[in-house]
């Protein structure tokens, strides 16, 4: 009895942490929070579940082979790997810049980039018109001059892509940047390299992933982009419909072809995804 | 110090520096001159300014006044709106933690800087590949830098500094980053190859043990000024400042010697074998001073009252702290510590030989 006691309190110790360990994480999710929780995860993939259930399974084949759809696909593959380059052309820079130098007004620079990111697109389209537009403040000039006119060009659709993408990049290389140790900048230039040298030999290679997650996510902004392409470059079949803008259209007058090209926009997207887990998924797992 | 500095510096060349950093509430004013081939440590506390200097010698920090003079030519003077961009000046730095560019060979590391001054990327490269082996890292040219040893990285980063061939060499912390065995054989090859070299080099450390083994000469920093400048001997006998001789393991007491007496500011006297007038320290090992659980009897003029604050072991003798009329510490064996009873509060009485201290003008 005397010696059975102290082994029944233990006993019952470890039967309360067992169960307390138990409890904590088979049945820790409070209800409150569960259910809402399970809405939202329902609620984002209900569409594509709805996408993938309705989609034209068998005429699929010769929906995604019509000229109008690789037409479309071409036009949004040329243009968003195009304004993928110019954001990258400018905005690493930019993102360097606003990452390593200091200048007056900083702060305020870096909410003006970052503005066409909460920007509506239509809005940004309706800005660009304004300024790059033939009677727009640049635009009029560039006609002029140079006999360059932007709008309901596919160079038009390059502009408003990437004018809407471009943030994204910034964004994604000053974070990659600020991570980045500044100090091996100065090691660089101890050695003999100039500052554009240390940047392009040392620093560039260092944030490479950074840059290229970067430009990943701008790509795929740039591959939907809808507003402002409608907008500052119109919808010619060919020149500036881009795959959301024919999606749009045949939505009115194909719905099955719409799902189609849906189809297509979503596989990208999961690829997109797929490319860039190692970077997002991985940080969290 | 000022003829040395008179001695070397301008005419000689080498380096002739007077380094002035503001910093709002921090401020390096700091002379330092150092002759072609002569290794100088800069060697202080934490926060001393020891990085700032360094910093500023590379040109990473602008200096807020002073100048910086290299084999007669000047790199910066801020008076005269003169700075010299840190990629053109003739330096080069061995980072604390290295900064190998992990993304190139070690090979291509030490190519980095050859390149950057126009050589063609074959002969840079043929170049690196000379001075890695002259280093005993051949076998590990083509391998980045995450895959080296901390010993292998430091030696690329000496081989990476020295490629291109500087007339100063500045070294932060050399040895801070490796474990203690690595440490024994790196400061040894780091010794050779520091002596070999035939510019200025300038290394910072805060580990008086690195100084001693690899400067010609210690530079004391403490606050941003220096306290003593002199050779290690020099500085590890004749220490100035409590620092020093914590550093070095001396008791230092300052004061006023009449003859063979310091009269310390505390008014206690301490009676030393050496003839001295006017304004002196006096220090002495730990090792020299006994302890008597009585007042003492004996030939001993140095004798003192003291408590035990604490106790701890020191190599294989045990380190007594005391307090009283003269604070000081005082090394014994653990026989003598048991026979004593010493332990925390315990009153017992110090006594000292006068040939055991050592005392010298302040």
């Amino acid at each position: 009895m005397t010696t059975s006691a102290p082994q029944d309190g233990q006993n019952l110790e470890d039967e309360r942490r067992r169960r307390g360990r138990g409890r904590r994480t088979r049945t820790g999710v409070p209800l409150p929070l569960l259910l809402p929780a399970l809405g939202g995860f329902a609620f984002l993939v209900l569409p594509l579940a709805a996408l993938l259930v309705r989609a034209p399974w068998r005429s699929l084949p010769d929906q995604l082979t019509s000229v109008e759809v690789w037409q479309a696909l071409r036009l949004s593959l040329i243009t968003a790997t195009a304004a993928t380059a110019v954001a990258l052309v400018l905005g690493v820079p930019l993102a360097w810049l606003l990452a390593r130098a200091s200048f007056p007004g900083r702060r305020m620079v870096r909410a003006l980039v970052t503005l066409p990111l909460v920007l509506p697109p239509v809005v940004g389209g309706v800005a660009l018109l304004l300024a790059l537009g033939r009677n727009g403040i640049a635009g009029r000039w560039l006609d002029s001059a140079f006999g360059i006119t932007l709008p309901f060009t596919t160079a038009g659709v390059v502009v408003a892509e990437a004018f809407v993408a471009m943030p994204f990049l910034v964004i994604s290389v000053e974070g990659t940047l600020r991570a980045a140790d500044p100090r091996y900048e100065e090691a660089a230039t101890t050695l003999g390299a100039s500052r554009f040298t240390a940047f392009r030999r040392v620093t560039l290679p260092m944030i490479a992933p950074g840059v290229a997650a970067g430009a990943v996510l701008a790509w795929a902004r740039a591959l939907g982009e809808f507003g402002a392409t409608i907008t500052f470059a119109g919808n010619f079949p060919g020149r500036t419909q881009t795959m959301p803008l024919s999606v749009y259209l045949a939505l009115q007058s194909d719905p099955a072809a719409a799902i189609a090209l849906s189809l297509v926009l979503l596989a990208v997207s999961v690829a997109v995804l797929a490319g860039l887990r190692d970077r997002w998924m991985g940080a969290s797992s | 110090m000022t003829t040395r500095t008179s001695e070397t510096g301008r005419h000689t060349g080498g380096l002739d520096a007077h380094l002035v950093v503001d910093r709002g509430d921090f401020r390096l004013d700091l002379r330092l001159a150092a002759a072609p081939g002569e290794v100088v440590a800069l060697l202080g506390p934490n926060g001393a300014g020891k990085t700032t200097a360094l910093r500023a010698l590379a040109g990473l920090t602008p200096l807020t006044a002073g100048e910086l003079r290299l084999d007669g030519r000047a790199l910066e003077e801020p008076a005269r709106r003169l700075r010299i961009a840190p990629e053109a000046r003739p330096v080069g730095v061995v980072f604390q933690d290295y900064l190998l560019f992990p993304h190139l060979t070690a090979l291509d590391n030490v190519a980095f800087g050859i390149r950057c001054h126009g050589v063609p990327k074959a002969e840079a490269r043929a170049l690196a590949a000379d001075i890695l082996a002259r280093m005993g890292l051949e076998a590990h040219a083509g391998a980045k830098p995450r895959r080296l040893s901390g010993g292998q990285a430091q030696r690329v980063a000496l081989a990476r500094a020295l490629a291109v061939r500087p007339r100063l060499l500045l070294l932060d912390e050399p040895l801070a980053a490796l474990d203690a065995r690595t440490r024994l054989d790196v400061r040894a090859g780091l010794r050779r190859h520091l002596a070999e070299f035939e510019a200025v080099a300038v290394l910072v450390t805060h580990d008086p043990l690195d100084a001693m083994v690899l400067a010609d000469r210690l530079v004391v920093v403490e606050d941003g000024h220096v306290v003593q400048d002199g050779t290690p001997s020099e500085v590890s006998r004749r220490p100035r400042t409590d620092y020093i001789a914590s550093l070095v393991g001396l008791n230092l007491y300052q004061g006023r010697a009449e003859g063979h007496t310091v009269r310390l500011h505390s008014g206690t006297a301490i009676t030393t074998a050496d003839d001295l007038h006017g304004p002196a320290f006096v220090a002495f090992p730990p090792a020299a001073v006994t302890l008597h659980r009585d007042r003492p009897e004996s030939s001993a003029r140095n004798a003192w009252r003291a408590e035990v604050t604490g106790l701890e072991s020191h190599g294989d003798q045990i380190r007594v702290a005391l307090t009283g009329e003269l604070p000081l510490l005082a090394d014994l064996t653990t026989a003598a510590v048991a026979d004593l009873g010493l332990h925390p509060g315990r009153t017992v009485w110090a006594t000292l030989k006068a040939a055991q201290t050592h005392a010298y003008p302040a």
